[in-house]
Formats: structure tokens, C-alpha cells, sequence
């Protein structure tokens, strides 16, 4: 168990790799590398729990040492902020794509040789 | 009570819980990545953003699980479904033109509104 | 270069940094461990400076720059975006294409379900952006909720509502606005107490999320309807001055 939630992590972002490096489809390759980007969420958080902690919370109980530990609030921070850009992100390359389907009429990305146009 | 909600924290409980939370996030990134059809993946990708959702949670992060559900839920494979549909005249071998009363979707599949002029060519 | 060759190198490339990230993970403390001394000092400060939500504190005010740096980053994906889809949607139009509204005929229980849901929903996504700072919640999440709701107008089969919920001059004008609020809140109030400043970054990064969601979505939707009364064949269709290829 003490490093299994790392070795997931490492998994989930390989097999996003997977697919991008195999995909025949540009929107497919984003969605792709979507997962990739997941796993860096998975492989933060795992770093930052600690057994017996609950969330970093203190409206209705005492910080700690009073109130038992608590997880990680900066592993957090980062991964919740990254989310929401990551998708934002992700929009924008699916944005890039719809125009590639607009300008070449296809999304295979075997079948876009070069990128003038 | 406090001894059975510390051991669902730390002890075995918590492990195997864990154990299943990455399993299932694992098993769902590899059903995301090797489903070929991208409207069904979209589908699928919402389901991996919910299991990676309830990991979160059981990692005790309700602040990124929130933004994850909402993000890996809703947003993300919506915007996916909207791309897929707005560049559906150029897949599959660019079957059909996004007329109403034509199919909209390549594969068949209701994108957005997409069902609905296949419904009403039908009728 | 040719697929098998890829996938060859691809495999080479994965199997050594599978490896290599084994070693690195191997060498990590081990997970669940009690040694977090960075969680320490930052769970401390977020006490010391009065903020319930040791995450929002972290966010919004012992990491402010990086948080302001994610902030431009979501608003440069976001303007590039919008902008890449507002240049195809006017050649579309250029081209005759017209504006679908919306599905024509929705079930009267999907309809009156998001009616009811998207008061329910915009209330929730405002209340987790103003209970950031004390309860799991803040800008980010409630701007995706507040975002994403409004959308629910679509399911319920009222694209014209939609549109009319969804002023675009004044939500591009809101969204720069809350992201320079931002940045001007972040660097004045760099050093002053956090009581009041982390509920006021929580908002303007509420708004700014919440803007910059409804433009993107509403873009893509736009994208998605549009209708092009060019024939059956609309391969025939591409870009001005753009060769049409057909795929393979």
C-alpha cells in the first residue's frame, strides 16, 4: 500500500500517453491528455493524505494538535486550482481543433502532413 | 463512535477503501484511453471524472473533489460533445451534413439537439 | 513516421520512464505518513490568520502569486478560445449558415426539471463561492457551478432564454474586469490582514470562472447548432481559401 497510490498515478498518465501517441482522432488525443493531466492530481493528493486526517477544515472543530490531524491543504490548493485551467485549457485545444476540422477537413492527425495550409 | 470513525481513517477499512477508490480511477483512465469512439468516450470520461471525484473525497480533499465533479463531470465532457458535434461533418469519412433532418452525429449517437432532427426526419 | 515505429518508440520511452518513476516513487515518503512538515506550517498560518478553510487560505493568501498566475493563464486559454470560435462562427454565417435554436420539442418533465433545477443551482454556485473561505468551496468551484448552470436553460428546450440569460458584451466586459480586480487585490493587499481579503479574491475569481465558463460553453454551443443549408454534401464547405481534403 505505501506506494501503491504513486504507482496509480504514474499508470493513469503512461496510458493517457498511450492514447495520445495512438490516436487517430485530434479531439480523441485531448481527451487523452486530459487523463494524462489527471494523474498529476492523483499522484498530489496521494502525497499530501496522511492516515487518520480529515480535511483541513476548521469552522466546526479546533486545529490541530487539539483536533487531530489533517490532510495537506497545499498539495490542494494546487490541484484544485489546476483543474479548473486545465479545463480551460483543454477548451482552448478543443477550440483549435474544431478549426483544424474547419481548415483541413479532417482530424486525423496522420492525415494532416504539414501544418501550412 | 470515535473509535469506529478513526478506524475508517486509518485503519484496514481505510486502505481497502482506498485500494478500491484507485483501482476504479485506474480502471476507468484505461476504459477513457482505449475507447475508440469519441462520443462514447465522452460518455465514458465523465464517469472517469467521477471516479477520480470520489477518490478525492476519500482522500479527504472536498475542496478538489467539488471542483473535479463539476469540472470532470459536467464541464469537460460537455465541451467534448459540443466540439464533437461542431466538427461532425468532418469524421468517419464525413458521412452526412449537419442538416436538421439529417443525422447529425457520425456515429449515430444524440449529440446536442442532434437526436432531435433524426426524431423529427422520422417522423 | 509510420505507426508501428511510433508505438516502438513509444514503448521504449514508456517502459524507461515507468522505471525511472519507479525508483522516484520507491524513494518517496511512504503514503500516509505523519511527516508533513510544509501541511504543518501552512495549516498554522491559515489558523493564525483567521481563515476556516486552511485550502482557501492557502489559495488565496499564503500562495496568492501562484494563484494569480493561474488566473491569467485561464484567462489567456479562455480569450484565445473564444476568439479562435468566434472567427469560425462569423465565416459560417458569412457562408449563409444560420443559428439553430435549440431542440425544437423537449418532454414537459425535462423542461419544468431544468427550470426549477437552475434557480436551485445558481443559488448553490453563489453560496459556494461566498462560504469559500469557511467551507469547502470557493471561487473555483462555484464559478464552474455558476458557469455550467446556466446551461441547464438549454436542456429545458429554451435556447432564446439562454441567450437572453447570457448578455456576451457584458459578460466579456465582467470577466476582464474580475480578473483585474483580482490581480490589483492580490498585489494591494499583499501583506494586510486576510479576514476580508480572502472572501474578496474568492468572488472576483468566482466571477471571473463563472464569466469565462458561460462565454466558452456558449461559444462551443454556438459552433454545435450552427445549420448550413449547403446540400447534403457539406464536405464542399471549408474556410475561405482552404482546400477541402477528403480524409483517407
Amino acid at each position: 500500500m505505501s506506494v501503491l497510490p504513486y504507482l496509480t498515478a504514474g499508470w493513469i498518465m503512461l496510458v493517457g500517453v498511450y492514447g495520445i501517441v495512438t490516436s487517430r482522432d485530434l479531439i480523441h488525443a485531448v481527451v487523452c491528455l486530459s487523463v494524462t493531466q489527471s494523474g498529476t492530481y492523483v499522484l498530489l493528493l496521494a502525497i499530501g493524505y496522511r492516515y487518520g486526517a480529515t480535511a483541513p477544515v476548521f469552522s466546526d472543530r479546533p486545529p490541530p494538535p487539539a483536533g487531530g490531524p489533517v490532510t495537506d491543504p497545499v498539495v490542494q490548493a494546487m490541484a484544485l486550482t489546476d483543474i479548473v485551467v486545465g479545463a480551460t485549457v483543454t477548451a482552448l485545444l478543443l477550440a483549435l481543433a474544431v478549426q483544424v476540422a474547419r481548415r483541413r477537413g479532417t482530424l486525423d492527425p496522420g492525415a494532416l502532413r504539414s501544418l501550412e495550409s | 463512535m470515535n473509535a469506529l470513525s478513526l478506524d475508517a481513517l486509518s485503519g484496514p477499512l481505510a486502505d481497502a477503501l482506498i485500494a478500491a477508490a484507485l483501482a476504479m480511477a485506474a480502471l476507468m483512465a484505461t476504459a477513457v484511453v482505449l475507447t475508440r469512439s469519441t462520443v462514447r468516450q465522452a460518455i465514458v470520461l465523465s464517469g472517469y471524472g467521477m471516479a477520480l471525484g470520489l477518490l478525492f473525497l476519500i482522500l479527504q480533499a472536498p475542496d478538489v473533489a467539488m471542483s473535479q465533479f463539476g469540472v470532470g463531470t459536467v464541464l469537460v465532457p460537455l465541451i467534448v460533445v459540443l466540439a464533437l458535434h461542431a466538427t461532425r461533418r468532418h469524421r468517419g469519412g464525413g458521412r452526412e451534413a449537419g442538416r436538421a433532418g439529417g443525422g447529425d452525429e457520425g456515429e449515430r449517437d444524440a449529440g446536442p439537439g442532434g437526436g432531435r432532427g433524426g426524431r423529427g426526419a422520422r417522423r | 513516421m509510420k505507426a508501428p515505429a511510433r508505438t516502438l518508440l513509444f514503448a521504449a520511452g514508456a517502459a524507461g520512464t515507468a522505471a525511472v518513476f519507479t525508483a522516484g516513487a520507491l524513494g518517496l515518503p511512504a503514503f500516509g505518513g505523519a511527516a508533513h512538515p510544509y501541511a504543518d506550517r501552512a495549516v498554522e498560518q491559515a489558523v493564525r490568520q483567521g481563515t476556516p478553510n486552511a485550502v482557501a487560505s492557502v489559495t488565496f493568501d499564503q500562495r496568492v502569486f501562484d494563484t494569480l498566475g493561474e488566473e491569467i493563464i485561464l484567462l489567456a486559454a479562455a480569450v484565445g478560445a473564444v476568439v479562435l470560435l468566434r472567427a469560425a462562427g462569423r465565416e459560417d454565417r458569412d457562408d449563409g449558415a444560420s443559428l439553430r435554436h435549440g431542440p425544437a420539442e423537449v418532454s414537459d418533465a425535462l423542461r419544468i426539471v431544468g427550470h426549477l433545477l437552475l434557480p436551485v443551482t445558481l443559488l448553490a454556485g453563489v453560496y459556494i463561492v461566498a462560504h469559500g473561505h469557511q467551507s469547502p468551496g470557493g471561487g473555483f468551484q462555484g464559478g464552474v457551478i455558476l458557469g455550467t448552470a446556466v446551461h441547464l436553460l438549454y436542456l429545458a428546450g429554451d435556447y432564446p432564454a439562454l441567450q437572453r440569460l447570457r448578455p456576451i458584451p457584458l459578460l466579456e466586459s465582467a470577466e476582464a474586469v474580475a480578473a483585474a480586480a483580482f490581480a490589483v487585490l492580490a498585489l494591494a493587499a499583499a501583506g494586510q490582514a486576510a479576514t476580508g481579503r480572502v472572501p474578496a479574491l474568492n468572488t472576483a475569481v468566482g466571477v471571473e470562472v463563472g464569466c469565462a465558463l458561460v462565454l466558452l460553453v456558449g461559444k462551443f454551443f454556438e459552433q454545435a447548432l450552427l445549420v448550413r443549408d449547403d446540400g447534403p454534401g457539406g464536405q464542399t464547405h471549408a474556410g475561405p481559401g482552404a482546400a477541402t481534403r477528403e480524409p483517407p
